[in-house]
């Protein structure tokens, strides 16, 4: 491990001129992401409250809509992002330990299972086309209320497309994470970035953690799989 | 030595307006003192946008009849009055400015945490404010700057997508500056700087902050939804989908009744830092005064409801809103006792910024005093939707903000620019604001409680005398505003150089040079004193 | 205060237990227990999210700063919920079969 200090550590004794140190930076960079986060916990918070507002006033129709959600794929989709998680702090891991070829791999590992999240999410978004399940003209469903059931899948699709659009950016920040590590620009001093695209990355899975069983949970009992 | 006396005060000759040049060099700047003047030109221009707005709003109305424009135009009016008022000059106005100038120098940091963040904050700032400059050239919005559903997200025809567009970019500009402040604040403190030394106006930024991350990001999604519905027809405030457009108000009213606090919670910190330097005393009660700012924030965020009244609101839930309401006012409270206090013990002189702050310790008296007011829920179905409520609001965000914005911008003019401005004519300036503010919005005490709606281009013949002065008081307001523009500006070419502490004053902003130079600082300052320790028999300058 | 570093034995179980309370989740919604379903499926929804939270994110071991900064989101967004569900839950017993209109008989 000293050998791959050497070779990595030389770089980055360096620190943003406005701090002190790099303990400083470091510590500045992690409250900030953590501030950002919080934003972003009462950004999601506005489309939930709507979903928990209307959810209470129309709990029947809620629940039928929400029976036509793919079960199997949703299912999948939350382990599918829970293993992303856990790629990611492994690559977290490595980076503190200065393990070049190891983070690389977990951060692509971390991106794969990010875009195997969107494959599916595409999947189900075009299954609902298919099924007349898009808010707007051609929207149809049967066995309740259409046009209540239509606002479930507005927020269905506001809440999960705002996710998916979350997921995204987390790709293309774990590519520009990915470049940075080829390029050798981190080591066990310096890897501030890798810990800050893992803190937002493990928020965008908390938010799924949530949608999940608000949105393809709740209402499975009293009307059947 | 006298500060009076004639010895040459020197310009420092390196110092961050001269360390560079070109346009490159402010537009791709990451100094937070050049990005703060990047910030007050662009809330300059804003200001004078909104300025225009108000004026053929007050020509209308000098007239009963609706005689000057169409109603449909006037509606566009007052919305765009509102939205860049609110959204581009009272929101970003002191922090952007103010604060993105003074937070590290009175931290003693060398810049903010994050400096290109701060930048991008300003383009994005730009960007918003371009998206909402197309939406008032194409045609203008008329929904009113509260944007009510379903008239915004169904009916309305005006430009209302590219307005909250741009609002939504333009959020993102608070949440980053938020940002920079708090970890700024938490990280980069001098050594020796504790909690319970920084000056008042870190603590009210501090307090602002808090407001601009938990707040503003209800607002994004808001308008998102809003946009949502109008371009995707997702019918979420559509109460044929089961929808309810009262759910719009709450989410809205969520963000901009903090947002208020946004626009006060600055003004009050440059206020204490006023009050303290021309009473040559420190602030009464200091720790009072902090924790009020930070109570201010807190507990604006548990009234919002006082706003939907006679919306279609439970009673009860109204109950709870309005006895809330009055809690919100006891910390402000605090502090005008606390400044007070603070005249009292000391030994005052009436300098340019000291004329503001006084005026807007009186102004926001009168302001938050008719606040507790409208919070009465009785008097507020009364009075709701009049010109009642337009004077409380303009008596806190013009006779408080904007006065201690131009008190600020006097008091550090020295510091920004390393030149004075002139003392004669800034203290005209403002008094000319001062008249000008009263005869324009005392009337409107008057006309909301005789029973003028607002948003209102017309209205019945026995209210003509009061719109007449308010109308012209409006007039008198105008050509104090164009003062200050037209003096400062003059000032940075033939004002008298000012010296690194020219009041004097304490705090560490004072204790660099006049300009500052790049890094703020030429040795990083330690922290051993308590704020605010004036020496008393040093006499200011002017 | 500088980094900590977790083990991946940590991460692991961490991990595991995820998943264990995923497939819990979906396995209890599929019976009816009535209210009873809301409970359990947030509560392991909160629960999942504390795990990552404090372990993957490492928030146990983060400055207090940083707790209170989670801690005030989530305050702030329960503010947020809790007075807007006074509102509507204070319009009467009613409110909950549809937010009626009288354009929606």
């Amino acid at each position: 491990m000293a050998e791959t200090n050497t070779v990595i550590g030389a770089h980055h004794a360096s620190f943003a001129h406005q701090f002190d140190d790099p303990e400083q930076q470091r510590q500045a960079g992690a409250l900030g992401m953590w501030v950002f986060l919080a934003t972003e916990v009462l950004f999601f918070g506005g489309l939930f409250t709507a979903y928990t507002i209307y959810r209470l006033a129309n709990p029947e129709v809620f629940a039928v809509a929400s029976n036509e959600l793919d079960l199997t794929l949703g299912f999948i989709n939350t382990l599918v992002l829970i293993c992303s998680s856990f790629t990611m702090a492994t690559a977290v891991y490595n980076a503190q330990h200065g393990n070049r070829k190891w983070l690389i791999f977990f951060l692509c590992a971390t991106v794969v299972l990010g875009m195997v999240f969107l494959g599916i999410k595409a999947v189900e978004y075009a299954q609902k086309f298919e099924h007349h399940l898009v808010p707007g003209a051609h929207f149809t469903i049967e066995g309740t209320d259409p046009n209540k059931a239509q606002m479930f899948f507005s927020l269905y699709f506001a809440m999960t497309g705002l996710h998916a659009l979350h997921m995204i950016i987390g790709a293309g920040m774990m590519i520009v994470l990915i470049a940075m590590a080829w390029r050798n620009r981190f080591s066990p001093e310096y890897h501030t970035p890798v810990e800050l695209g893992g803190l937002y990355w493990h928020f965008v899975d908390i938010i799924w953690i949530f949608l999940f069983p608000l949105l393809y949970l709740l209402g499975r009992s009293t009307i059947g799989h | 030595m006298s500060a009076i006396t004639e010895t040459k005060v020197l310009f420092p000759k390196e110092n961050y307006l001269t360390s560079n040049y070109g346009i490159k060099s402010w537009l791709l700047t990451k100094d937070h003192k050049r990005i703060a003047l990047l910030y007050l030109a662009s809330i300059t221009f804003f200001f004078f946008i909104g300025g225009f707005f108000a004026t053929v709003i007050r020509l209308e109305l000098l007239t009963p009849k609706g005689d000057l424009v169409q109603a449909s135009t006037y509606n566009k009016l007052f919305t765009m009055h509102g939205i860049i008022m609110v959204f581009f000059f009272l929101i970003p106005g002191i922090p952007a400015v103010l604060g993105n100038f003074l937070v590290p120098l009175m931290v003693g940091a060398r810049d903010l945490a994050f400096p290109r963040l701060n930048l991008a904050s300003w383009y994005i700032f730009s960007i918003g404010g371009l998206f909402v400059m197309y939406s008032v050239l194409s045609g203008g919005i008329d929904t009113g700057w509260t944007f009510y559903t379903p008239y915004s997200s169904q009916f309305s025809q005006s430009s209302v997508a590219a307005a909250v567009v741009g609002i939504f970019i333009t959020g993102f500009s608070s949440i980053l500056t938020g940002l920079n402040f708090i970890v700024t604040i938490h990280t980069m403190r001098a050594p020796g700087l504790t909690w319970f030394r920084l000056p008042l106006f870190i603590w009210s930024t501090y307090a602002t902050s808090m407001i601009f991350i938990l707040g503003t990001p209800v607002l994004a999604i808001t308008l998102a939804m809003v946009a949502l519905e109008r371009l995707a027809h997702f019918g979420i405030f559509d109460p044929k989908y089961g929808g309810d457009p009262l759910l719009f108000q709450h989410l809205f009213w969520f963000y901009s009744h903090p947002a208020v606090y946004i626009m006060v919670l600055p003004a009050m910190g440059v206020v204490s830092e006023l009050v303290a330097t021309f009473s040559r005393h420190k602030v009464f009660g200091y720790k009072f005064v902090a924790f009020s700012s930070v109570a201010i924030a807190v507990l604006g965020f548990l009234v919002w409801g006082h706003h939907m009244f006679v919306a279609g609101m439970s009673v009860y839930a109204a109950l709870i809103f309005s006895f809330l309401s009055y809690f919100v006012a006891i910390p402000s409270a605090v502090k005008v006792f606390n400044w007070t206090a603070t005249l009292y013990k000391g030994s005052v002189s009436y300098q340019t910024p000291m004329l503001y702050a006084m005026g807007f310790i009186g102004l926001f008296v009168i302001g938050g005093m008719t606040g507790l007011f409208v919070a009465a829920l009785g008097v507020d179905i009364h009075v709701t939707d009049t010109y009642f409520v337009v004077a409380h609001f303009h008596y806190i965000m013009v006779g408080g903000t904007v006065m201690a914005y131009l008190g600020g911008i006097h008091y550090w003019w020295p510091k920004i620019t390393g030149r004075l401005y002139p003392e004669g004519w800034a203290r005209l300036s403002a008094l000319i604001i001062f008249v000008g503010f009263n005869l324009t919005f005392f009337p409107q005490f008057m006309l909301g409680y005789l029973g003028m709606p607002r948003r209102y281009y017309e209205y019945p013949d026995e209210y003509q005398v009061l719109n007449v002065f308010s109308t012209a008081g409006a007039s008198i307001l105008a050509v104090g505003y164009v003062m200050p523009l037209i003096y400062l500006l003059w000032s940075m070419r033939y004002g008298p150089i000012a010296g690194p502490n020219p009041w004097p004053s304490t705090g560490l902003e004072w204790q660099t040079s006049s300009p500052p130079p790049t890094d703020n600082f030429k040795v990083p300052p330690v922290v051993t004193e308590e704020p605010y320790q004036f020496k008393p028999e040093v006499r200011p300058v002017g | 205060m500088s980094e900590k570093i977790v083990s991946m034995q940590t991460y692991a179980i961490i991990f595991a237990t995820l998943v264990v309370f995923t497939v819990i989740t979906y396995r209890v919604s599929l019976i009816d227990l009535g209210v009873l379903n809301f409970v359990v499926a947030l509560t392991i929804a909160a629960i999942k999210a504390s795990l990552v939270a404090l372990f993957f994110m490492h928030a146990r071991w983060s400055p207090r700063v940083t707790q209170l900064v989670i801690a005030s989101s989530l305050f702030w967004l329960f503010i947020l919920l809790s007075l807007t569900l006074a509102d509507y839950i204070a319009r009467g017993p009613n409110w909950t079969h549809g937010l009626r209109y009288p354009a929606n008989p």
